[in-house]
């Protein structure tokens, strides 16, 4: 009989907590944090548009300058991962480093370069997706749904 | 009830033991603190000459054990047992430190709140009569801890405003029978309160009920006035908890309010880029083993309450949406 009850009080309790808490806890800085964002989200894919169109005036196809757009990018991503400078990069622009492919490139580096003292198989094989694997696992559902809609609507 | 038991939770020494002798060392970041100065040892590399993150805690560990018992002038096998751990899966650097420090050990894990588990402990080892020489210590690391709870280190990541930042810090502290100098008065064990925060970026707000009711216990089992102690110490409640205790502490109709303050927040500077504060088994534990012990020795301070406050959180559990277990225990440390 007393169970339920003393339930109820534990929940309000906790519900009184958690009002408590919202009220106490620092509020992210929303604007500042969209700016930064946008800006330095903007700027890598500025970088990626400049060499898709020096590489088109170079006479290469639109289709292969963006393959290779990309495989540029996420050199980079990965070789300012590797000195040290894109999580530092991150801290601030959140958003606007995670987004864009090259984000998708320091989480594979990072986890590579973190587990690699575990060793190449369970370490580095087995961890270097731990953090992209799941883009890669529902980008590949995604993509299977599309073809599937693609071939229906065919 | 035994001579011992005071209350519901708390125990009171009627061998008070004495801290013989106490060291602290600290990592780079903690080095730069406000406090820098105040610690044995500021480390300036992260690895200790180590080739891993697990391996330069261990032996933070065991240099913070060694240093506690040099300044006795004696070596680590005069003590007659270790008590620690730290917040690595299977307490890693507490097991790798005991093997080569060579001393029988006792593990422990009660997360950042292991500092008072071991002084409670090894207290009550001494005061009934078990051992004469015990030691208390342990240790947290900001890369080992990060890699197994977080993220990698190369990792863009924002951090929340309410997230606190692992300490690179050890403390260690040898317990003697009798003795004169600083002792462990009494002590309070506390319950897990779990009041459904399940924030893995805010620690604070998930302890600070645990500290807030093994506090409230202590001054009642004790029978004390809230403003008995120069001063009441919580481990790591940052920011977020130290605001959220003060308004438990309004709650809980604590008046006069105590002298408090949180080694969380007193451990870094503002500027220092740690969001809410520092967290860590090693915040407390350096904290307590660098300036506070030696401002109770210097006689600045006289009563203090050390509150050690562990989120026992799991990522396995948190992932599975369970809420952060926290626990807290009181250590009265004085000066008589």
């Amino acid at each position: 009989m007393n169970m339920p009850q003393n339930q109820q009080l534990k929940q309000a309790e906790a519900a009184e907590y958690k009002a408590l808490v919202d009220q106490v806890n620092p509020k992210p800085t929303y604007i500042k944090n969209c700016v930064w964002a946008f800006v330095i989200g903007g700027l890598i894919c500025m970088i990626g548009q400049i060499i898709t169109n020096g590489l088109i005036k170079s006479g290469m196809e639109l289709k292969a300058a963006s393959s290779l757009t990309s495989v540029s990018l996420i050199f980079l991503a990965a070789l300012f991962t590797g000195l040290g400078l894109y999580d530092e990069l991150a801290k601030r622009a959140g958003a606007g480093t995670i987004v864009p492919i090259t984000g998708f490139a320091n989480a594979i580096v990072a986890s590579a370069m973190e587990f690699k003292r575990e060793g190449y198989i369970f370490g580095v094989g087995a961890k270097i997706f731990s953090v992209a694997g799941p883009t890669l696992v529902f980008g590949f559902v995604i993509s299977v749904i599309i073809g599937l809609i693609k071939v229906i609507t065919d | 009830m035994s001579a011992k038991k005071k209350g519901m939770q708390s125990v009171v020494f009627l061998n008070p033991p004495c801290l013989a002798s106490w060291a602290s060392i600290v990592g780079p970041k903690e080095g730069e603190g406000p406090w820098g100065n105040s610690f044995d040892v500021k480390l300036s590399d992260y690895l200790l000459g180590e080739n891993t993150w697990e391996k330069a805690e261990s032996k933070l560990l065991q240099d913070t054990v060694t240093m506690a018992m040099s300044k006795q002038g004696l070596g680590v096998d005069e003590a007659e047992i270790l008590l620690a751990g730290d917040l690595l899966n299977q307490i890693a650097s507490a097991n790798f430190a005991a093997r080569s420090l060579n001393i029988p050990f006792l593990g422990l894990f009660g997360a950042c709140s292991t500092m008072a588990e071991s002084l409670i402990l090894g207290a009550m080892l001494l005061d009934g009569g078990f051992y004469q020489r015990v030691i208390a210590a342990t240790s947290s690391h900001h890369y080992s801890a990060e890699r197994q709870f977080r993220f990698a280190i190369e990792q863009g990541v924002q951090r929340s405003p309410s997230a606190q930042w692992t300490a690179t810090a050890s403390g260690a502290v040898v317990l003697e029978a009798g003795g004169a100098g600083l002792k462990i008065t009494a002590a309070t064990v506390g319950k897990i309160i779990d009041m459904e925060q399940s924030d893995v970026n805010n620690m604070g707000a998930a302890m600070a009920p645990a500290a807030a009711d093994t506090i409230k216990m202590h001054l009642a089992d004790m029978e004390l006035a809230s403003d008995h102690y120069d001063l009441i110490v919580t481990g790591d409640l940052g920011s977020v908890g130290a605001a959220l205790l003060r308004q438990l502490f309004v709650r809980d109709g604590l008046v006069p309010a105590p002298n408090y303050s949180d080694c969380g927040i007193l451990l870094y500077d503002e500027k220092q880029d740690v969001h809410a504060g520092a967290s860590g088994c090693g915040c407390s534990a350096a904290m307590l083993c660098g300036p506070l012990l030696a401002k109770m020795q210097r006689g600045e301070l006289n009563k203090l309450l050390f509150v050690g406050t562990g989120a026992l959180m799991s990522p396995t559990t948190s992932f599975q949406g369970e809420s952060i277990p926290c626990i807290a225990h009181a250590v009265a440390i004085e000066n008589i």
